[in-house]
């Protein structure tokens, strides 16, 4: 009897907690019943399709990427004259194109020959007095921007993951353009950050430090094949110092492994990186080369600290400066996920309507619900009272299901849903085949008892393997599938959980309390 | 009450019969997606999108409506949703992009949109925006959603021969691609587009045909143990009538759901509806007829001596159903 009694005081406790995590915040929104917040603020999210949110659209400065190539190979024209011995001087002139000056006219030849070995996607137009144009070429151009789309595009979809969105919709839209579409997101300023910044880490030897831009400059303009940089502007080390540093960098964010929060010497938030073995070589033979001079740490355009080196560093390091914990956390995030090919910017920023629409969304719901009842009209009549067991376990499985995902802060979408039907049609289905049984059982002569616990032990081994092999596939789907893949795999693990806790706990519970008020048991009604 | 009491169809002698009609289904299919493709919704292929601004208050309802009915192919996979505050009564169509034509046709797409809603009167309207949109779920997530159920079938597949036998995980893997089959060639018949909402309704219709097979295969599991002398072709049939009515009430209490869906849930539910009340069905039939079919095959007719081990089911009792002793066992039949 205690035994039973425990078993009844289980079911209940399970009961309660779940309907108050999964439906009940949800009826308190609806008829604004009482409910503490911090239960309010775990209620059950809805997606994209099935609530809206927050619709964007960026534009890809594509200008970027290709200011970018024609950097790289105006940088790499520059060192093979300087092997080849052949004065020139390299000038940037736009995104598109450099020029060489002053190349004597006796080393034409030869500078014509060096040029061809370098650049292959520009073309090359010869001025007045040894001065040369290069042009990028026009179908290198549009594969360029095309690329930094489609690179800028993957970029924020991890970023947009690794923020915890779950189930975006992100497109390209027109040529330049992405479409970011988030749901259920409350802080859009964070989001448009994480998205926004361009999170290119640089890591460079640095030259000279002065306080001024114009100390570091050589006649008006940085060295050759040089750059100043501003500090962060933060307090301490970097202040607002000027650095002067090669162009090319060392290693690069590309290079990069893993980041993550941590704190530094003096405990103030800083971010941890992991080079990748390449990146670790690259830095190991820079930072042994030049032990004692500083080594800038640029993100993005400015030098966040600025370190002695004390010795060669291989694969480890960190980026120190004033950051606050939410800085941290968002740096690191940004570093993961890696760098943007170009800046963004922002063209629009609405709120968005449903994609599924609310018209369709209320008739899908009367439908299911119309389902439903359908299926418990056909179980109380077949099963008569056992069939009100079948409906209470039913009723069980919504509230846990519902309570589970709100409590993991799921997101409910229409594959959400179907992950949910399905999970309805098995615990129907599980319900179904233990009051078969039973009656199979009954029929061979079997005491009422006897019937009921065998039908449930026999029916055990078949619910285990139909559940198991769900799960797998599940693993599978999660592991391997995207977005819509994993919200409808996650629902049917949870579901396929708590529907072995009410078909068989439940469920056999609740005949057990029904045997236990009878003395004898001769008949049941199933 | 009971459905079917004590029933013996040879279901297995339609095996033959139900496997021609599988191939001939999946071939037609095959073929209309070789001639006309897999129609794919904005999601996969990209399209148009325009952005409309109303002077009066326009319903999402409305403008599907208008959609629905003067969009050339109607609103199935037309996806609008209302857009910025509410009281500037916009609303974004997105429509998915016809046969190859990329980027050419903007202004052509977009003027279809309005003179669709323009024929249905909703009012003054101006247009705040059109652009050419790439889709949604790329070729990556593709890929990786084609991974993820290969996958998830070789892990089926390996726990049932662990489980069962390797015939077993055979006829359930099988049965699972045919019903994926089947299902793909109605979309195509119907010419329903691809769209997220028909992936979920895959991959919803999948799980209840390999749950649907299992059921019926641990029945067989069970009987292998009880009925050594019998051939395995006998041993399934019976078990197929034993589960008879656990298949009907289950299969059948879904598909009034899926109807139900298919019925009232409104246009864009259809295809995801669709896709389940066929998926039902085909699952139904599958666990039946390809599934069992072809374990008896693999197992051929000769008595089953070696009975299916199974670690779980060992310490219930074998042999309990008087109804089966009682019965003359039927020989199998050659097929």
């Amino acid at each position: 009897m205690t035994n039973l009694r425990w078993k009844i005081v289980t079911v209940i406790a399970v009961f309660i907690i779940f309907f108050a995590v999964g439906p009940y915040p949800i009826l308190a929104a609806r008829y604004h019943l009482p409910a503490p917040a911090w239960l309010m603020d775990k209620q059950l999210k809805l997606g994209l399709d099935l609530k809206g949110g927050v619709h964007l659209v960026l534009r890809v400065q594509t200008e970027d990427a290709l200011r970018l190539e024609t950097d790289l190979e105006s940088e790499r024209l520059r060192d093979a004259l300087r092997t080849a011995n052949i004065p020139g001087n390299v000038v940037p002139v736009s995104s598109t194109q450099f020029r060489v000056d002053g190349v004597p006219p006796g080393q034409d030849a030869a500078f014509r020959q060096t040029a061809n070995e370098v650049q292959t996607n520009f073309e090359r137009s010869s001025g007045s007095n040894g001065s040369y144009t290069f042009t990028m070429r026009a179908n290198v151009q549009v594969n360029l921007r095309a690329e930094a789309v489609v690179q800028a595009r993957q970029t924020i979809e991890r970023r947009v993951n690794e923020l915890g969105v779950t189930e975006p919709s992100i497109t390209q839209q027109g040529n330049d353009q992405i479409m970011v579409q988030l749901p259920g997101v409350t802080d859009v300023e964070r989001a448009k950050q994480i998205m926004g910044s361009q999170g290119l880490l640089e890591l460079k030897i640095v030259e000279r430090v002065a306080g001024t831009k114009e100390e570091l400059m050589t006649n008006g303009q940085a060295p050759e094949g040089m750059e100043i940089l501003p500090g962060s502007g933060g307090s301490g080390d970097a202040g607002t110092m000027f650095y002067l540093v090669k162009r090319a960098a060392a290693v690069t964010g590309r290079d990069l492994r893993n980041a993550r929060p941590s704190l530094d010497e003096n405990n103030r938030p800083a971010v941890s990186f992991t080079l990748n073995t390449e990146g670790g070589r690259k830095f190991g033979k820079v930072s042994g080369e030049n032990v004692g001079r500083q080594l800038a740490i640029i993100l993005d355009g400015r030098v966040q600290s600025a370190p002695t080196l004390e010795s060669r560093i291989t694969t480890d390091g960190r980026i120190s400066g004033s950051f606050t914990p939410d800085e941290v956390q968002n740096l690191s995030l940004i570093l993961r996920s890696g760098a943007l090919p170009a800046t963004l910017t922002y063209l629009e920023e609405r709120t968005i309507g449903p994609s599924l629409g609310a018209d369709s969304i209320r008739s899908g719901v009367r439908a299911s619900i119309a389902g439903l009842v359908l299926i418990v009209v056909f179980m109380l009549v077949y099963y008569k009272a056992s069939g009100v067991n079948a409906v209470v376990a039913l009723i069980f499985n919504l509230v846990i299901l519902l309570g589970l995902m709100a409590y993991i802060g799921a997101v409910m979408t229409l594959p959400g849903i179907a992950g949910f039907v399905l999970t309805m049609g098995i615990g129907v289905d599980s319900s179904v085949l233990i009051f078969e049984r039973i009656k199979e059982e009954l029929e061979a002569q079997r005491g009422v008892r006897a019937a009921i616990n065998f039908g449930f032990s026999r029916v055990f081994w078949t619910l285990m393997d139909t559940h198991v092999a769900a799960l797998i596939s599940c693993a599978f789907l999660f592991q391997f599938g995207t977005g819509p893949i994993r919200g409808f795999a996650l629902t049917l693990v949870i579901g396929l959980a708590s529907n072995l806790f009410t078909s068989i706990f439940v469920s056999k519970t609740i005949f057990e309390v029904e045997l236990a008020n009878r003395r004898q048991a001769t008949t049941l009604s199933i | 009450m009971h459905i079917f009491k004590d029933t013996h169809f040879d279901f297995l002698r339609w095996r033959w019969h139900a496997i021609v009609l599988s191939w001939v289904i999946i071939i037609a299919g095959l073929v209309t997606v070789w001639t006309q493709g897999i129609p794919k919704g904005v999601e996969f292929a990209g399209g148009t999108v325009v952005i409309e601004r109303f002077d009066g208050a326009v319903s999402v309802q409305q403008v599907r409506e208008a959609l629905d009915k003067n969009y050339p192919g109607g609103g199935q996979n037309t996806v609008v949703q209302a857009i910025g505050d509410p009281n500037a009564h916009m609303v974004m169509v997105r429509v998915p992009q016809v046969g190859s034509e990329v980027g050419t046709s903007l202004s052509a797409e977009a003027q279809k949109v309005e003179d669709a809603l323009d024929k249905a009167g909703l009012g003054k309207r101006t247009r705040e925006g059109a652009e050419i949109v790439g889709a949604t779920v790329g070729q990556e997530l593709t890929r990786k959603g084609i991974l993820a159920t290969v996958l998830s079938l070789v892990g089926i597949l390996f726990y049932l021969a662990f489980r069962f036998q390797f015939s077993f995980g055979v006829g359930a893997v099988v049965a699972t691609i045919h019903d994926l089959l089947i299902t793909l060639a109605f979309l195509a018949f119907f010419r329903y587009d691809m769209s997220l909402n028909v992936i979920a309704a895959i991959l919803t219709m999948t799980g209840f045909s390999t749950n649907d097979t299992i059921v019926i295969f641990d029945r067989i599991r069970e009987n292998l143990r009880s009925m050594r002398r019998d051939s395995m072709h006998h041993v399934i049939n019976e078990s197929i009538n034993q589960t008879l009515t656990r298949t009907v009430i289950t299969s059948g209490t879904a598909l009034l759901t899926a109807l139900a869906l298919f019925f009232f849930g409104g246009e864009v539910l259809h295809g995801f509806a669709f896709t389940m009340v066929v998926g039902i069905i085909t699952g139904t039939y599958s666990s039946v007829f390809i599934a069992a079919a072809i374990v008896s095959l693999w197992r051929g007719t000769a008595p089953t001596r070696a009975a299916a081990h199974a670690p779980g089911t060992a310490g219930a009792a074998p042999a309990q159903q008087p109804q089966r002793k009682q019965k003359p066992q039927r020989k199998a039949r050659a097929s």
